[in-house]
């Protein structure tokens, strides 16, 4: 362990405060009884109550756990196959550079760029298809655009760190094609995969610009829900879902944690 | 991370035969089974991403109509107004718009840099029994919807609250107001949200810190900032410009933060876009040009830091 200048510690501690004091702050206020204001009127669950009895809030859960879940189920099985096409097989120099530059783009892009374009696209789409409108089916396409990336990134690295004798190995015992991938690949990137689908999971949860633009007037996530009752004025109700929604991603915090250390453990033994 | 190899081939011949996979194939029928796994991924982005990005460069020199749509005249308003130029004349309000949005963000990074280092140092030379559990104590606010950390900040800078009252007394708002809307609040909310993002690869390039390069420049009687500045910062340059671009990039295009605490008349780039983006009442030609101009803001903040050394095969 080595030793760090007080100052340094201070200011460590410092950010780390600036990050949870407002959130702190949230929870306690959830309980507060008090309906305007921040003065301690004693503690209540009211606003939980009052939460779980919220239709709109059941509906805008659900909603975002459906887009989070399809989209993440459609952008790991893209982005996986994508990265395989990356890494095993004889590209030529030239394809890679391009296919690379394009694969890092939707990364470094502002979302609000994205989301514009999408809606762009979507409007003249809709002519097309119904499926582009507004709505449950748009969003998810928006949200698969930008978890792609961020699948097939991992997922890569993931593959170019394995050796390639595992697969010559596999080839001398007679496997091949999708027994191959079946029982060789597949297994050793599992953890590279079980890691970008996480991500996308996250992002998803997490998105609220391109959510907000493709969405339309009718379809509501927690976000936006958030956003819309903020401009309404603070209610302790927000509180409340704050405080379940931040629960939420402690709770996932640590299953992730538990299970990629789990997974550390095991590639060492 | 090294480049994902492919099979060595002889480059004298590129269509021999090899063996690949147990089987005899050819590069060509390879590359051909490759395309079919990478097309659909790359169709989508295609469809998806690349088509729409070119469409938004198209709408940009075209005309608004005047139900507030789009007319396909070809123009270059759009850019001139950018630039001030507008129909009543020339007016700095929109470069004032960019101007702000470039000087937020990079008070944002450096502020965030700042503040990282620290943390990230402080997390790494905790005990490896605890370690964890910082580590844990650092992803979540990372994985915290930015919606409900920037909401909590309007609790904390409410009226009431004790922050508000602490800043009251010293004399640095009047008492019983609200610390938002603001410059400050929105700084207050943006460092904190992306706060993380650089932290994040920092604290995992301090981790790889090769300390004997310290001991070796104490033995060379360096001071403690030399030390600091030529044998451990240079090792984390190319973190840095991971946390550069993580940090810099969502804080040029925000208009969330800028919108909850900043108030109506605290305009980025990102709020003008939303704005002007809304069809009927807004101008969608005009946000298409901004949102080029804010790709172009960001590809140049990439040419600039890119120098530090950073791969971006670090950035996922």
């Amino acid at each position: 362990m080595r030793r760090l200048p007080l100052w340094v510690s201070f200011i460590g501690l410092f950010a780390l405060a600036l990050l949870y004091v407002p959130l702190i702050g949230v929870v306690i206020q959830s309980f507060n009884a008090s309906r305007l204001g921040l003065d301690w009127k004693g503690f209540t669950l009211k606003w939980y109550e009052q939460l779980w009895a919220n239709e709109v809030i059941h509906e805008a859960a659900w909603n975002t756990l459906v887009i989070a879940t399809v989209s993440t189920v459609i952008s790991t099985v893209l982005g996986t196959a994508l990265a395989l096409a990356f890494s095993r097989f004889p590209w030529k120099r030239r394809a890679m550079t391009t296919a690379d530059n394009v694969l890092y783009l939707p990364v470094v892009t502002p979302e609000i760029v994205m989301a514009a374009a999408l809606v762009v696209m979507f409007s003249l789409l809709r002519h097309v298809h119904a499926m582009f409108d507004f709505g449950l089916p748009a969003v998810i396409i928006g949200h698969v655009t930008f978890q792609i990336s961020f699948v097939t990134l991992t997922v890569r690295s993931r593959l170019s760190g394995l050796p390639a004798n595992l697969d010559e190995a596999a080839c001398d015992l007679y496997s091949g094609g999708w027994n191959l991938f079946r029982r060789v690949t597949l297994p050793l990137i599992m953890p590279g995969i079980t890691a970008g689908a996480l991500l996308a999971f996250i992002l998803s949860l997490d998105d609220f610009v391109i959510t907000y633009f493709t969405a339309g007037p009718q379809l509501m996530t927690l976000p936006v829900y958030i956003y819309g009752s903020q401009r309404r004025g603070i209610t302790p109700e927000i509180h409340a879902l704050s405080t379940v929604m931040l629960l939420c991603t402690v709770v996932l915090v640590f299953v992730a944690m538990r299970f990629l250390q789990d997974r550390k453990g095991k590639a060492a033994s | 991370m090294p480049e994902p190899t492919p099979t060595p081939l002889p480059a004298s011949c590129p269509d021999t035969p090899l063996v690949w996979r147990g089987g005899l194939s050819t590069p060509r029928k390879l590359r051909r089974i490759g395309s079919l796994l990478g097309a659909p991924a790359f169709m989508w982005l295609g469809l998806f991403f690349i088509l729409p990005g070119l469409l938004l460069l198209a709408i940009a020199f075209a005309t608004r109509s005047p139900t507030g749509g789009i007319e396909w005249t070809f123009t270059l308003d759009n850019f001139r107004r950018l630039v001030g130029y507008g129909s009543f004349g020339w007016s700095p309000a929109n470069g004032q718009i960019i101007l702000r949005s470039v000087t937020i963000a990079a008070a944002t990074t450096v502020i965030c840099m700042i503040l990282a280092y620290p943390l990230a140092f402080f997390i790494a030379c905790r005990p490896a029994s605890s370690r964890m559990l910082w580590l844990i104590v650092l992803t979540v606010p990372f994985w915290t919807n930015l919606i409900v950390r920037t909401y909590a900040w309007l609790i904390m800078l409410g009226p009431e609250s004790p922050i508000t009252r602490l800043a009251a007394m010293v004399g640095l708002a009047e008492p019983g107001a609200a610390l938002y809307p603001s410059t400050t609040a929105t700084m207050l909310g943006m460092i904190t949200a992306f706060l993380p993002f650089m932290v994040m690869p920092i604290y995992s390039s301090v981790e790889k810190i090769n300390w004997n390069l310290l001991e070796a420049a104490q033995d060379l009687y360096c001071s403690r900032w030399g030390t600091f500045r030529h044998a451990i910062l240079p090792q984390t340059y190319s973190a840095l410009f991971v946390g550069v671009i993580l940090t810099f990039i969502p804080a040029m295009g925000t208009f969330l933060i800028s919108d909850i605490l900043g108030g109506a008349r605290f305009m980025l780039i990102g709020n003008l876009i939303q704005t002007q983006f809304t069809f009927g009442s807004g101008n969608p030609p005009y946000a298409a040009a901004l949102a080029f101009v804010l790709i172009l803001l960001t590809l140049i903040i990439i040419a600039l830091f890119s120098r530090l050394g950073g791969k971006r095969e670090e950035l996922v």
